[in-house]
């Protein structure tokens, strides 16, 4: 039999946290800061309304870019929010979440050999979905002393005349970082000098702290018609298992997004649409009370960080820690399996997003505080094992 | 006045002093002294425990009274409230706008003690016209906890 099997597929790499995610589950004992989704149920208003419009029998496809209703809600929310008029007719597209928004927009946008930038740590399905769609992954090591920030000098040094697009996700998943209005500004004008589009994944963009709000680089003069912003319900409203996300681009790429998604996908799920009405009118205080409780949690581990004198940058966004293990000498995935083994405690090493996530962790905030506090005693248990036997 | 402490206490009051600091960032001595300046003022007016008495078995229910009064002249209201919120076995009295004018809480006491409070106690003060006693069947959700919902973490353990 000849090999059932693309060249492309085969040559992508399997998710690194498999291995992780095999041990975790063989063991019921073990307290996992792994996890990449909200701790709190989707709020009632939102459920009920999800139920309600099952029972009126709305079990039927919606138009293939979703409801009318739904597009001009969010476009006028996002308008409110970020300041960018998007026309809800031809501008806006609902996906299965956040993650077909990004697959959608690399295959409508990419040619063989385009080039698209990546700057790591980052989510893991950019490198793959453009490899998916024939495009080439070039990508930037951001750095722990820039607090995972794209730098201009950065940027420059990795266009060539074959880029095509840069994937700038703030607030990060994985390192937590977010960037400001000063910080897009030199990136903006990089990209309109150079010609490149820019897909924004902004899923985190309502989760940022310490008076920090998100700023979109597709607010900046000249942007919106090169960026694609991708965004979605499943962060900002504990909706992820609902599977509904939305792009937001200029008519001449959103007309051809929505013609990949009519093929592959029909449309979202009518269910979870009919719910995000609900979550994009009335949810603003849905999103305060979680972002005011994450809040809390991020104080707590950069406290207890702090105190067991582990490195880590104060991040303003997302849900997650991304701190420095270093000085112990030994790979993240070392450092993550023998906390496992030894703690039972799971956490993502940082090369999960990337290799330059080496000498980092992922540790995820969506937990309650008895956990958290839990699992920071475990670390620090751990690790001072680590550093008495290093001395 | 610190709203943040007090929303955090409102839903555990045994998160420690330090727990409350290193959420909200901030000292550990200004959250204590902001406690204690709480409480000397009775904005923390006290630090109970959510309890699910129909757990444990005895036959103690709970009971919503509600009571029309005539007011007195020159009194009012709160002056029959105080006669009724002082009696120890009444754990709440509400002034009401509606049909009538008081509703007293009575909890975990038999209904035996209920009924007699009312009739010996209630029933027969001057100013009491009429009570209509209502009895807690099952509580489902009681200070925003809700009963008997065992909450599990079905998130996978690892999510990218």
């Amino acid at each position: 039999m000849r090999n059932p099997l693309s060249k492309t597929i085969q040559d992508i790499k399997p998710s690194g946290i498999r291995k992780f995610f095999d041990i975790v589950s063989e063991m019921p004992e073990a307290i996992s800061l792994g996890v990449g989704e909200p701790d709190f149920d989707t709020p009632w208003h939102i459920r009920e309304e999800g139920i309600y419009s099952l029972e009126k029998g709305r079990t039927f496809y919606t138009s293939n870019s979703g409801l009318l209703e739904l597009r001009e809600e969010i476009c006028k929310w996002y308008k409110r929010k970020y300041g960018v008029d998007y026309d809800y007719r031809h501008e806006a597209l609902l996906t299965v979440g956040g993650s077909e928004g990004i697959d959608v927009a690399l295959r409508a946008m990419l040619d063989p050999g385009d080039e698209v930038i990546i700057p790591e740590p980052c989510y893991v399905s950019y490198v793959p979905c453009v490899e998916l769609a024939g495009g080439v992954p070039v990508t930037i090591e951001l750095k722990n002393e820039n607090e995972f920030r794209l730098t201009p000098e950065e940027l420059l040094a990795a266009i060539t005349d074959k880029t095509k697009i840069l994937i700038l996700a703030y607030p990060s998943n994985p390192t937590g970082a977010i960037m400001t209005k000063e910080d897009l500004a030199p990136i903006a004008d990089i990209c309109k000098e150079k010609d490149i589009f820019v897909i924004s994944d902004e899923i985190y963009s309502e989760l940022t702290y310490g008076g920090y709000t998100h700023c979109t680089i597709g607010s900046f003069p000249g942007m919106k018609e090169r960026t694609i912003i991708i965004n979605g319900f499943s962060k900002a409203y504990a909706m992820t298992g609902w599977r509904l996300g939305y792009a937001l681009a200029p008519q001449v790429i959103a007309e051809q997004m929505t013609k990949v998604h009519q093929f592959a996908i029909m449309c979202a799920p009518t269910t979870s649409q009919y719910a995000a009405i609900s979550a994009i009118k009335e949810g603003d205080k849905d999103i305060e009370k979680m972002r005011e409780s994450y809040d809390k949690r991020r104080h707590f581990l950069l406290k207890a960080f702090e105190e067991m004198g582990l490195p880590c940058f104060e991040p303003k966004g997302a849900f997650y820690m991304f701190p420095c293990i270093k000085e112990f000498g030994i790979t993240s995935d070392e450092f993550a399996t023998r906390l496992l083994q030894e703690e039972k405690l799971a956490v993502v090493p940082g090369t999960a997003f990337g290799d330059c996530g080496e000498g980092f962790l992922r540790i995820s905030y969506a937990y309650s505080i008895d956990e958290l506090r839990e699992a920071m005693g475990r670390i620090e248990r751990f690790i001072t094992r680590l550093r008495e036997k290093n001395a | 006045m610190n709203t943040e402490i007090l929303k955090l206490l409102e839903t555990d009051s045994k998160l420690s002093v330090k727990d409350i600091a290193d959420m909200l960032g901030l000292d550990e001595e200004k959250v204590a002294a902001d406690i204690k300046a709480m409480e000397d003022k009775k904005v923390i007016c006290g630090y109970h425990t959510m309890i699910d008495w129909d757990k444990v078995a005895e036959e103690k229910v709970t009971a919503l009274i509600e009571i029309k009064v005539t007011p007195q002249r020159g009194q009012g209201f709160d002056k029959i409230a105080e006669r009724i919120y002082n009696f120890e076995e009444v754990s709440a009295v509400y002034l009401m706008a509606g049909a009538f004018d008081f509703t007293v809480i009575l909890q975990g006491k038999t209904l035996k003690e209920v009924s007699m409070f009312v009739s010996n106690k209630l029933a027969v003060m001057e100013t009491v016209v009429s009570t209509s006693t209502n009895f807690v069947l099952k509580k489902y959700k009681d200070h925003g906890i809700i009963f008997d919902v065992e909450k599990k973490d079905e998130r996978l353990a690892i999510i990218p």
